[in-house]
């Protein structure tokens, strides 16, 4: 165990803590509180009821106050740690509540009114986990149509974008023709053109094609991205070309060469990309916020923030959402880190 | 023939990924179908022919997404009206431009006639210049921490980058949640005496939020980039300073940064040009408000655009070309600091 | 089936021209080697042949047939590859089923053509493995196994021991020289390793720039280079020049002039040298010998640096005011400094012109 600790907190050097040392660990676990604490804060915030979330101060984890059914009423009665006027404390239900005086029956001998002030009782908790906040969205609002629309655009997308750009990536790195350093060097410009400021001229166009209150009209803007066609075809330019003549000798046509050699070889830099596609896709928001404006074709992100923008916010149902949302993300952030940290470091895209 | 010893029998490899290619056979299927008609167009187009082919789809889609778009945009800048159909709007002339920059006193963007872009404007300058400034003495602090010998690095770098895979609506809405009325900001300060108060609705605070939590949701991504900008300065550099007794100030001043600068140039223009279109989470977390405080020039674009009554497609044209203008000369900037480290390699 | 005919064959690249003019044709069933100097052309060559590249002027036939606009796939030719070129996502029965597969054969004979070719190149044992866990020497052998299994009209080969070490780039070398034997198909094969063409071919086509310098079976090219170049180039080590001119002639002779002013008689018959020319005289290491002190019969020289091999001494010497090479056979005792007299009464003496063309071959007097 203390070589363990004398492990972690293994320093630069020396017997002694640098003070650079305390910096280093004050910045890092400070780091790790701010940079995971508001997520973890809003995940458990997500397991309140509406009466848990009005509480303030907030307690970390979601309690509520424990109720009974007591003979001769009809609803749940919540317990209270009740002080006497004797001074003992007993368990009790409260049946109402007039002014600064609760009237309390004992769960056990339902007959007697015992009445307590208010000051002198404290409800009795336990935890809880409002699972109604994750399933009452799903089953009352439209949030599984958003869920299915942000998958079916997030796969579309990355599967288009994955075929169009690998092939366009083929082309550049493997062919000798006219015009190839002019389309790179469009590829390249497009890097420039960022959404923002096309926003309304693209939006005409999608219009004047149909595809306004469409998916499509989401996906289809997004697909030939040129960072996807960049990294491709970096990746492209190192697998020899003698494999392609090789192929060629061997009977295979341009597209069994690009189908049954080239998009194997370059695997890695495609799960990269697809990787960096979904996340991309998956948190679009400006986009779909302009195409989508019928309710039943929102993205999770443009429905989360339409609903978060209502004027009475039902906060319990948004929180529950909102981590729903991040979830795909989490477990790409878990599972995948390490390929997009590398693949950020090696290239600077994001 | 004689079998020549290999050097090491290597084991056999064990089929992976099987699950993969049995998910992988019906695209396998398509794909194999479809090298009939394409075999058919090789012949007929021959191996150039099959180049523009797999050109084609990316570029297309380039032209129509891209690059019509900033042709239309052009035409629509010139062009007044409420109309989208290029056909039903009349010509203005610079007219839009003209309204833009009718002021009578450049200084003060409410004796402009849209006044909304300009405060726009003063929001997003004042906004990039603090974000940017900020994160990246953040990144970088945390890049050099991250760079010292340290356990777990990898894992100290993913805790720095988790908000930046975080899409920026759940960005926005964990912080509006946290800085609401009830929220854990004014629960920590509770004890300390502190009323509940609501940040998001303060002009001045709720814009130092905007640049607070965009910086959160980001700096992750630069300090990376610095990181691997740090890690790529040769260690005997170091080893020989250290050798010399020179002070760990002076080792930061006269070797870490300069041999960081062209890393940290590229990620200086890099946030420039992400913060000049911040949009998405201050959208969400304060919705430009209260009033026009965290109103940003995308913001501006969309709601002239596309929100406000009767939507004004020219103006917002002729704004998003402004802003395009800004970002082609950070690009230009950008693409010259690339060049110049890249001779520098060379050298 | 398997001649190919090249009449005329230019390629360049935009305005550089790196084949001009070549003209060949190869019998069915010959081992033809492509050797000359690095970035020569012989690379490019054969990817024409291949189809690879297109050529920008003359023809090309297989079998009689004028294939210049047909495309790589549809030659009936198969290649290997310098660095294999081996898929290396495949295992090696892919590798080698891939290309019989495009051409739409059925499994049951792709299979019995694959088990053919493993069993004669000793593969099977490692049919499911993929290049990666191979050596370098089984990747060589799948090579030429993906090329055999198509059952070509002519296999191209580009510099295929080039990636294997001396010792298996010498028993491989005898392999493919026992494939050629037992297929009987036309080879065509590229190397800059001199051995390797004098071994294995049948013809040697020496290249140099772009152009063929000499056709020729591997002894022709040696005992009658066509020029200097093509003598320098073949035999190892390089063939001595000694730079001269012609100093008188007789009928049955010539008296040659070396740079330090040593006269030297050769006999030569029917030239029509002149008195004055500048000539030059090649003379392999291996046919000078030591004169044991007789030096009316020989050249006094200076030894520079001695070189003991065990079977052989090479001597690098001085003499005629150039620097010379000899090797002789057995051990000598010589120290650098030493004076020897070097003799080459019986070797056959290559006289080029100033134009670097062959004159002829003479013998000492
Ligand atoms: N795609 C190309 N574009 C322009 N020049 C080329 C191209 N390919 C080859 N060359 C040139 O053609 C010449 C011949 O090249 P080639 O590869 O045939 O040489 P080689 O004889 O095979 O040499 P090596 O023995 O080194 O393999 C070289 O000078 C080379 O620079
Ligand atoms: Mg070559």
């Amino acid at each position: 165990m203390s070589t363990a600790i004398a492990f972690l907190t293994r320093r630069k050097g020396g017997k002694f803590w640098h003070w650079t040392d305390i910096v280093t660990w004050v910045w890092l676990i400070g780091g790790l509180i701010v940079m995971f604490g508001p997520a973890v804060w809003l995940t458990f915030s997500s397991f309140k009821t509406p009466a848990g979330l009005a509480e303030f101060p907030p307690s970390l984890l979601p309690y509520v106050t424990q109720q009974v059914r007591v003979e001769g009423y009809e609803k749940p009665l919540p317990l209270f740690n009740a002080k006497l006027a004797d001074g003992s404390t007993r368990v009790l239900a409260e049946v109402r509540r007039i002014g600064i005086v609760s009237q309390m029956v004992d769960p056990k001998a339902p007959g007697e009114i015992i009445k307590v002030r208010i000051g002198d009782r404290e409800p009795v908790r336990e935890i809880s986990f409002a699972t109604e906040n994750y399933t009452q969205p799903f089953m009352q609002f439209d949030f599984f149509r958003y869920l299915w629309n942000s998958v079916f655009v997030t796969v579309t997308a990355t599967l288009i974008t994955l075929i169009v750009n690998s092939m366009a990536a083929f082309a550049l790195s493997k062919y000798e023709f006219k015009g190839r350093n002019a389309a790179m060097l469009v590829i390249l410009a497009t890097l420039m053109v960022p959404l923002s400021v096309i926003l309304v001229p693209l939006y005409s166009i999608i219009s004047s094609v149909g595809l306004f209150n469409s998916l499509w009209g989401v996906i289809l803007p997004t697909v030939a991205t040129p960072t996807g066609v960049f990294i491709l075809r970096q990746y492209m330019l190192t697998i020899p070309d003698e494999l392609i003549d090789a192929a060629r000798m061997d009977k295979a046509s341009e597209w069994q060469i690009y189908w049954r050699i080239i998009v194997p070889l370059t695997a890695p830099a495609l799960a990269v990309l697809a990787i960096f596609s979904v996340v991309w896709r998956w948190n679009d928001f400006l986009w779909p916020l302009i195409v989508l404006s019928r309710r039943e074709l929102y993205t999770l992100q443009v429905g989360l923030s339409i609903y978060s923008g209502e004027l009475n916010v039902q906060w319990h149902y948004i929180l529950a959402m909102t981590v729903v949302t991040m979830i795909p993300v989490v477990l790409v952030f878990i599972f995948l880190q390490r390929f997009i940290t590398t693949g950020i470091a090696g290239s600077g895209l994001k | 023939m004689a079998q020549p010893k290999p050097p090491s029998e290597r084991p056999a490899a064990p089929q992976r990924h099987d699950w993969l290619s049995v998910l992988l056979q019906p695209v396998h299927l398509v794909m194999g179908l479809a090298d009939y008609p394409l075999r058919y167009l090789q012949k007929k187009t021959g191996i150039g022919g099959m180049a523009a082919f797999f050109l084609a789809p990316n570029m297309l889609i380039f032209a129509i997404f891209v690059l019509l778009p900033l042709v239309i945009n052009l035409i629509y800048s010139v062009t007044g009206g409420s109309a989208l159909f290029l056909d039903e709007r009349s010509f203005v002339g610079a007219d839009q431009y003209r309204q833009i920059f009718d002021c009578t006193n450049y200084l003060d963007p409410m004796s402009c006639q849209e006044d909304a872009f300009w405060t726009a404007v003063g929001n997003t300058f004042w906004f990039v210049v603090l974000q940017v400034s900020l994160m990246i003495l953040v990144s970088l602090i945390t890049a050099l921490i991250l760079n010292r010998e340290l356990i777990g690095r990898s894992f100290w770098r993913a805790v720095f980058f988790f908000p930046v895979l975080l899409s920026p609506v759940v960005v926005g809405l964990i912080w509006r949640w946290i800085l609401q009325r009830q929220g854990l900001l004014n629960s920590m300060l509770y004890p300390l005496g502190f009323e509940p108060y609501t940040w998001l609705s303060d002009r001045t605070f709720a814009f130092a939020a905007v640049v607070g939590v965009s910086i959160w949701a980001h700096m992750g991504f630069y300090t990376l980039i610095l990181l691997a900008g740090l890690q790529a300065i040769p260690k005997d550099l170091y080893e020989a300073a250290e050798m010399d007794g020179t002070k760990p100030a002076r080792i930061f001043w006269r070797i870490t940064l300069p041999l960081l600068m062209p890393n940290l140039l590229v990620v200086i223009v890099l946030a420039l040009i992400k913060a000049v279109q911040v949009f998405d989470e201050v959208f969400v977390l304060t919705g430009g408000g209260p009033g026009t405080s965290t109103l940003f020039l995308t913001q501006y674009i969309y709601e002239t655009g596309f929100v406000s009554l009767p939507r004004n497609a020219g103006l917002a044209a002729a704004a998003s070309i402004l802003m395009g203008l800004v970002l082609v000369v950070l690009t230009l900037l950008q693409l010259g600091i690339a060049r110049k480290n890249e001779n520098k390699g060379k050298r | 089936m398997g001649s190919i005919t090249l009449s005329n064959i230019q390629k360049s690249y935009g305005a550089v021209h790196v084949l001009h003019d070549i003209n060949l044709a190869i019998e069915e069933g010959e081992f033809v080697v492509f050797v000359g100097p690095s970035g020569c052309g012989k690379s490019t060559l054969l990817r024409v042949i291949a189809g690879l590249e297109k050529v920008t002027g003359g023809d090309l036939k297989i079998n009689g047939t004028r294939v210049n606009d047909v495309s790589a796939a549809d030659r009936g030719l198969a290649m290997v590859f310098q660095s294999y070129a081996l898929y290396p996502h495949m295992t090696v029965r892919q590798n080698l089923a891939f290309g019989l597969e495009n051409s739409g054969m059925p499994k049951p004979e792709i299979a019995t053509r694959i088990a053919e070719a493993a069993r004669m190149l000793e593969i099977d044992s490692y049919m499911d493995r993929r290049p990666g866990q191979l050596s370098g020497g089984q990747r060589q052998r799948v090579a030429i196994g993906r090329a055999i299994v198509r059952r070509p009209t002519a296999f191209l080969l580009d510099e295929p021991l080039s990636n294997l070490d001396a010792e298996l780039r010498v028993s491989t070398r005898a392999e493919i020289a026992a494939l050629h034997a037992r297929l009987k198909s036309t080879m065509i094969y590229v190397t800059h390793d001199q051995v390797e063409a004098m071994t294995l071919a049948n013809r040697i086509v020496v290249m140099r720039a772009g152009r063929i310098e000499q056709v020729g079976t591997p002894l022709d090219l040696y005992n009658e280079p066509a020029n200097r170049f093509v003598a320098g180039f073949i035999g190892a080590p390089h063939m001595n020049f000694i730079e001269a001119e012609v100093a008188g002639s007789s009928p049955d002779g010539l008296t040659l002039r070396a740079g330090d002013g040593t006269l030297i008689p050769v006999a030569l018959e029917g030239t029509a040298l002149k008195t004055g020319e500048a000539v030059s005289l090649g003379v392999r290491p291996q046919h000078i010998d030591l004169a044991n002190g007789d030096l009316s019969s020989g050249l006094a020289a200076s030894v520079r640096m001695v070189e003991a091999l065990g079977s052989e001494t090479v001597i690098h010497a001085e003499t005629l005011g150039q620097k010379l090479l000899a090797i002789v056979p057995g051990q000598r005792r010589l120290v650098a400094g030493e004076t020897i007299t070097l003799s080459w009464k019986n070797a056959p003496l290559h006289l080029f012109g100033a134009d670097g063309l062959r004159i002829g071959t003479a013998q000492p007097r």
